[in-house]
């Protein structure tokens, strides 16, 4: 059986205490409370809401926490998940917005905020990689999931296509092969 | 050159940029530094970039950097104008999306939709994190040691259970001590 929140508050702070881990950005932190700690989601769920998540328009992971919220409790659940996610970090980034003028004159804090961002960026390449066994049950098969995968990569990290351009053509290609393989 | 700030123009700029974010909100960047930069002169060039890249640090959403680029334009007014265009009309779509998607669930299209986008969403995961690091990595001397430390971070989350924010906060440390 797996876990779920059991009220509302739990929701709320979840979500906040996973934001403010997110330094760079939160899915990382996402991944290791929702899927690892508290158990809500299984890694195959995760992917999965995700990849709704990243067609839709809006930034990914404040989509998954809606999305997650509504699951467990519906609207209510989705605007108090979103609200968990923005609001105290929209509190210390502005907070940081207020004093920028100052920290920005230290060389020190520019060169502690790169090693941050190296980091940050590390995250989201293991995260990436820790999350590919959810292709196990893929039903294009783990090696064509997996080539996909390192197309896609190529694709927007080496090549630099427009997202729209990959969305169409690989995401496209690899919906028509898992079409043609389930109607089967 | 500069026109006077509006906050209605403001929320209304967000609000159409909103559904166009596919990708994340960083995809309409290019449109806003066009809007907020060029046509009506609210930000600087520097303070435009700065705005970002405070954001990118700072715990939480990187989408927060709208909320700084409104801040930044119209003190707190701005940043509640700002977000909440770039919020509302995604937010509306996603949960009508989802819960569409949930009740038909089975159905062989959205099985065979979620089979075709998983391996895409995990690559394109991964190219984030690269190109987040990009800049690092073409200057010079920086490009060894963020490898370094990328590299780092990726075998101890992988290997280890050790809190993410304290590699983070360690990445902060070496780099003020000059190692990266």
């Amino acid at each position: 059986m797996p876990a779920r929140p059991e009220s509302l508050a739990q929701l709320f702070l979840a979500f906040t205490r996973l934001a403010l881990q997110g330094f760079g950005g939160v899915l990382a932190v996402a991944q290791r409370e929702l899927v690892e700690r508290l158990g809500w989601l299984s890694k195959e769920e995760f992917v999965e809401t995700l990849a709704i998540a990243q067609v839709l328009p809006g930034p990914n992971v404040v989509n998954l926490s809606m999305m997650i919220g509504d699951r467990f409790f519906g609207l209510r659940g989705a605007v108090v998940a979103l609200a968990g996610m923005l609001v105290a970090p929209a509190a210390v980034v502005l907070a940081l917005a207020a004093i920028y003028g100052e920290l920005a004159r230290h060389p020190v804090a520019v060169d502690a905020l790169r090693g941050m961002g190296a980091v940050a960026a590390g995250l989201i390449v293991a995260t990436g990689i820790k999350l590919l066994p959810a292709l196990k049950a893929s039903p294009l098969g783990r090696p064509l999931a997996l080539g996909l995968a390192l197309l896609a990569f190529v694709a927007i990290g080496l090549l630099r296509w427009p997202l729209i351009n990959v969305l169409v053509v690989l995401g496209g290609g690899g919906m028509a092969l898992a079409w043609w393989r389930l109607k089967r | 050159m500069t026109t006077p700030v509006d906050l209605f123009a403001l929320f209304l700029h967000f609000l159409t940029l909103s559904l166009l974010a596919i990708g994340g909100g960083i995809t309409t960047v290019p449109e806003m530094h066009r809007y907020l930069v060029d046509r009506t002169g609210w930000l600087t060039d520097t303070s435009f970039t700065a705005s970002i890249a405070l954001a990118q640090a700072a715990p939480g959403p990187n989408i927060l950097f709208v909320a700084v680029l409104g801040y930044n334009i119209a003190g707190l007014r701005g940043a509640a104008a700002s977000m909440a265009g770039m919020m509302l009309p995604s937010s509306v779509l996603t949960l009508t999306a989802t819960r569409w998607a949930r009740n038909n669930r089975e159905h062989v299209s959205l099985r065979a939709f979620s089979a075709g986008m998983m391996p895409l969403t995990l690559g394109l995961v991964i190219a984030t994190g690269w190109l987040l690091a990009l800049p690092f990595l073409k200057a010079d001397e920086h490009r060894w040691g963020t490898l370094a430390l990328m590299a780092t971070t990726v075998l101890l989350v992988l290997k280890t259970r050790l809190g993410l924010v304290w590699m983070v906060l360690a990445g902060g440390v070496l780099g003020a001590l000059g190692l990266v």
